[in-house]
């Protein structure tokens, strides 16, 4: 039974699928699993036991009276906390809404349940996704399955370490600013930032509204792939979601074909404050590449240096505005509402004990950035910025398929290490903020362990709309790697 | 890009409605001025010219027919609000008209 | 608490007052703005909400097509140019009723900009036009309602808390702002409300809202400032909201224009402020006054896409367009065949659509007129509201003068019949028969009253045998009296004189 928590999405789908084992076996080894290690890991919230095995048995009648099921039907996943899910806890890690039990679902929700994936529960996450390492959760913080001492990325570091710690074969993520590809490049796992508008945000608690997108976590590219095309899509409900098809993510990541791409290299991503550990490993994945028949060239993109600054100036302003909602007067926190105080007060109060450190410096910077007098020199600057760096991206794809680099400066640190440098931990956003700016896909699959063996990941980065072109990359280095260690990189990992 | 003060975060505070402490005023200075000096690096770029971008993907007019669908169940809304009554949300008295 | 106020005659010797007004309409769309909920007036609180409109986390909004239509076509008929290009933008502020503390509007980027209504006011000098500059009309959304509990006025202050209804949340608003208004002098009051009066017939006219002020789909907030002259700077403005009905316009800025004459006259500065407009009392009274100036953190709304009205679906939307009001009452005129002035009077009494209603209900236009502006403004203004808000119809008033035109009912009976159909009795006819009102047409019936009179007046009488006609009125008058007002009394006259031999 233990063997079905190391098998990959596309196994258990098939082994529901023939009979070989229920839906409800697979739900339960799960669930064990995470009893097992959760303790030490943190990765979940909350363990919805009932309503996995629930939607177990569902795919197991549906087996039985031989219904065609969706690709993933019966595979467990795990849900980072700042989705919707009717009647279950959601809480974005925060306190200030400890307890809320959301009266509507996420359209990724409805379309895992649609697909038979079964949700085994919510994961834990930096305080409304902010953050890079998990430490900024209400809820304490999570660690890297590799090393329990060291951070398992954020925000969606608990999405990660679940995949990462084998309670999970699949995992939903959101990313911001790298929310996903870096907390996968640190646990060793695959993750994926769809094009922005590819995933539905309904339902998606808002931190950047013109920066967040949902997306996938798995140990291999096509378990990743399948997961992104359930859940990408048009949804009307969501004015900004684009309505061109889902390109083929999972055919490109079956042919890992690069022998004929064009593979460009960042000049801007790397040198000083990437370890070298990390640069090496880099270095090799392309090399691999070019042992595939991939051309690589060099590209600069010199407004990617400006990126930090215009994230770290648009996302805080959006989240100022959208944080705005949580007041304590229709749903979450109240405190101090004595009969005495004013709406006001009651308002000031709850925020003040609901929200942690970094939601509230981000509130603070953002409405800074906002205000009159300072709209032009900083939100208005920002936007500026975005368009330079949509302008390098666009220049890059007249003599490249894809861009790549490595997804993050440095191996994962330890617990505590930056908390109180936030300037040093907004840089292991420095490679992935470009293309969450622009709006493109990006991808990271794992390269190797770096000078203190730990994960090193790879971020594949293409044309906005071409999605498929990052599964592709992943896909061929994955393969390439694969064969040098006989497995995954996870089974160089110390067993919990 | 100035630096920016305790006051100048008192006033940002009321302006979000988060009270902070004597204590949180003066850390969030210190760091907020680290922050903006971070970012001050865009100011260099010269972007006179360049018109900003709101959204990755150049969509316009995403409009719905104008139909009426159905709404929450009322109790489902006011199960989970701090205070509710007679069928609406009961909050704290509010001061500032509107 | 009573404010000093000027004698309007000396505010308008020596101040020049500059006027601004904001118009919000409630569209009647089916759904909300962002989201499907229905828009009924009057449902049970927060039946008509969902996450979007409650902003819960999580949710979004997704802009209403036919609001977007109602806007340009708004904007169209207020001769506005109409954005090619434009993006709604977050207005960002704390608020009880706001369920995202954040309200998704219009700002720097309005759907219609640059447009103007004319409208006519009577002045000394006869019937002058005033053109009122649009500056924009833009899509925004309304906030909750609050009911404030405790305390004694069920106002704000005193209340011991609130109890907040979100089904008013959501519901599209388009506000539209005129530049600031100037060169009206002593007929600013007339001039504010003559252009409410007459956006809001054209708000009817096009089917956007049943622009009902006392309902709260039609809303005004009036902007003055005085100065000494036409030449000077602008003076500080104040803002009054709570203005209801057209009535509570012209006389609002009527009372700020002596209040804030008194204080400058008497050196003291004007504060700008939001002030509350009391129908009741006739005052404007201070609102809050804050100590922050609030910062809206104006930003373009990151979860909604730009609107980019074609050129080709504007002019479809053009022609489409009804008859603008100041053709349709020049036509009508001419139709009908009277003055200027008196068309005026018509559009002044907030009537002409009534009469058109009573028309097309089949009575003719003099008589419409003539119920419409005659006896029915006069109860409308002895209660103090709006014409349009007394409970008679358009097809009542028609019904009754169909009466009168068959002969059963004369003027005076014909009021009496007003005063049960305002009372809730019923129909006219269904009043007329309950309280027994008939004019007399029974000839015989009225020779015995007639011979009663005459019997008893043999000196009028004597009169009319001798030719002197004029004596008829007495007996005429008696016979009335006698017959408690049911009878003919043209009949009755000629019936007298019969009698009498003439």
């Amino acid at each position: 039974m233990s063997d079905l928590i190391h098998a990959s999405a596309v196994e258990l789908a098939a082994q529901i699928a023939n009979k070989t084992v229920s839906a409800v076996e697979v739900a339960q080894a799960h669930l064990d699993r995470i009893a097992e290690v959760d303790g030490r890991v943190n990765a979940f919230l909350y363990v919805d036991g009932d309503g996995a095995l629930e939607q177990a048995r569902a795919v197991d009648h549906a087996v039985a009276s031989g219904q065609t099921l969706s690709p993933l039907a019966g595979v467990p996943l795990a849900l980072k906390d700042v989705l919707t899910q009717t009647g279950v806890p959601t809480t974005a890690g925060s306190k200030i809404l400890e307890g809320w039990r959301p009266p509507y679902d996420a359209t990724v929700v409805e379309r895992l349940r649609d697909a038979g994936v079964v949700i085994l529960g919510k994961t834990n996450m930096d305080e409304f996704a902010m953050g890079s390492s998990t430490e900024n959760s209400a809820y304490g913080p999570t660690h890297n399955p590799w090393d329990l001492e060291r951070i398992p990325g954020g925000s969606s570091g608990g999405s990660a370490a679940a995949v990462s710690a084998y309670e999970a074969p699949l995992a939903i993520g959101t990313d911001t600013g790298g929310s996903i590809r870096q907390p996968a490049a640190v646990t060793g796992i695959v993750g994926a930032k769809p094009t922005y508008g590819a995933v539905s945000r309904y339902g998606l608690v808002a931190f950047s509204s013109s920066l967040d997108q949902a997306g996938p976590f798995a140990r291999t590219v096509v378990d990743t792939a399948l997961l992104h095309s359930v859940i990408a899509g048009h949804d009307p409900r969501d004015s900004t979601s684009i309505k061109e098809a889902v390109p083929d993510v999972v055919g490109a990541a079956k042919s890992a074909d690069v022998s004929k791409m064009r593979i460009g290299v960042v000049r801007e991503l790397s040198g000083e404050g990437y370890q070298p550990g990390v640069q090496a490993r880099f270095d090799e994945a392309v090399e691999l590449l070019r042992a595939q028949g991939a051309e690589i060239i060099e590209i600069s993109c010199p407004s990617f240096t400006y990126a930090l600054g215009a994230y770290y100036l648009i996302a805080p302003s959006e989240c100022s505005s959208n944080l705005a909602r949580f007041d304590a007067m229709r749903f979450g926190l109240r405190t101090d509402d004595n009969g005495e105080l004013s709406a006001e007060d009651v308002m000031r109060h709850t925020r003040a004990a609901g929200f942690g450190p970094e939601v509230k410096r981000r509130i603070i910077l953002g409405t800074y950035a906002l205000s009159s007098g300072y709209y032009d020199a900083y939100y208005g600057q920002a936007q500026k910025v975005r368009t330079l760096i949509t302008r390098d991206f666009e220049a890059a794809w007249a003599s490249v398929d894809v861009l790549i680099s490595p997804t993050t400066p440095t191996e994962p640190f330890r617990i505590g290490e930056r908390v109180n440098d936030p300037v040093a931990m907004y840089k292991a956003d420095l490679c992935t903020l470009p293309s969450s700016l622009y709006g493109g896909p990006a991808i990271s699959v794992p390269i190797g362990l770096g000078d203190e063996n730990l994960p090193v990941g790879l971020q594949v980065m293409a044309p906005v709309m071409a999605d498929d072109q990052v599964y592709r990359v992943a896909s061929a280095v994955e393969k390439a790697l694969a064969q040098q260690w006989g497995g995954l990189l996870l089974d160089q990992a110390v067993a919990l | 890009m100035s630096a920016i003060s305790r006051d100048d975060v008192a006033h940002l505070a009321s302006l979000a409605r988060i009270e902070l402490t004597e204590q949180e005023l003066n850390d969030y200075a210190g760091q907020l001025d680290v922050i903006l000096t971070a970012v001050a690096s865009i100011s260099e770029v010269a972007a006179d010219d360049i018109p900003p971008t709101t959204h990755a993907v150049p969509v316009v007019n995403v409009f719905r027919e104008d139909v009426v669908t159905p709404s929450l169940d009322r109790d489902s809304v006011l199960d989970h609000a701090p205070a509710a009554e007679d069928g609406r949300f009961r909050v704290p008295r509010i001061l500032d008209e509107e | 608490m009573s404010a000093l106020l000027i004698d309007f005659d000396e505010v308008i010797a020596n101040f020049d007052p500059v006027l601004g007004l904001e118009v919000h309409v409630e569209l009647g769309t089916a759904s909300k703005m962002f989201c499907g909920c229905a828009t009924e007036f009057g449902a049970e609180p927060n039946t008509q909400v969902c996450p979007t409109c409650l902003g819960l986390p999580g949710s979004l909004p997704v802009v209403n097509g036919t609001a977007v239509e109602s806007a340009i076509r708004i904007g169209l008929a207020l001769n506005c140019s109409i954005a090619s290009w434009c993006r709604f933008a977050r207005k960002n502020y704390f608020y009880p009723d706001m369920p995202k503390n954040f309200q998704t509007s219009q700002y720097d980027e309005p759907i219609c900009f640059e447009g103007y209504l004319d409208v006519d006011v009577e002045t000394d000098e006869g019937t002058r036009t005033f053109r009122v500059e649009i500056e924009r009309a833009h899509m925004e959304e309304d906030t909750g309602k609050s009911l404030h509990v405790g305390g004694s006025t069920g106002r704000i202050h005193g209340a011991d808390f609130s109890l907040v209804d979100y089904n008013r949340a959501g519901i599209p608003l388009i506000e539209i702002v005129t530049k600031p208004l100037e060169g009206a002098g002593k007929y600013a009051p007339e001039v504010a409300k003559a252009y409410v009066g007459a956006l809001r017939d054209l708000l009817r006219g096009l089917g956007v809202s049943d622009v009902k002020m006392e309902q709260g789909s039609l809303r005004c907030d009036v902007n003055l400032s005085l100065r000494t002259s036409p030449d000077a700077p602008l003076g500080t403005r104040t803002e009054t909201k709570n203005v209801n009905s057209l009535r509570s316009v012209e006389r609002a800025i009527r009372y700020e224009m002596q209040r804030q004459a008194a204080l400058l006259a008497d050196g003291t500065a004007i504060i700008q402020e939001t002030r509350h407009w009391h129908e009741d009392t006739g005052v404007t009274t201070s609102g809050r006054v804050k100590s922050d100036a609030e910062d809206y953190r104006y930003f373009p709304e990151p979860d909604l896409v730009p609107v980019a009205p074609s050129a080709e679906w504007i002019e479809q939307l053009r022609s489409q367009l009804p008859e603008p009001p100041a053709d349709r009452s020049k036509r009508l005129r001419q139709e009908w065949g009277i003055s200027e002035k008196e068309m005026q009077s018509v559009i002044n009494a907030g009537a002409l659509d009534l009469v058109l209603a009573t028309i097309a209900e089949g009575a003719d236009p003099a008589a419409s007129r003539k119920w419409w502006l005659g006896e029915l403004a006069r109860r409308a203004n002895d209660e103090g509201v709006e014409l349009e808000s007394l409970a008679i119809t358009a097809k009542q008033v028609a019904d009754l003068e169909a009466l009168v035109q068959s002969g059963r009912l004369n003027d005076k009976l014909a009021r009496q019949v007003i005063d049960g159909v305002l009372a809730g009795e019923g129909e006219p006819a269904a009043v007329a028969d309950s309280r027994g009102l008939q004019i007399v047409s029974d000839d015989s019936a009225l020779l015995a009253a007639i011979n009663e009179a005459i019997a008893a007046d043999p000196d009028a009488a004597q009169k009319i045998r001798d030719g002197k006609v004029a004596a008829a009125g007495a007996l005429v008058g008696a016979v009335m009296k006698a017959t408690q007002g049911q009878a003919d009394a043209g009949r009755v006259r000629e019936l007298v004189l019969q009698e009498l031999g003439q």
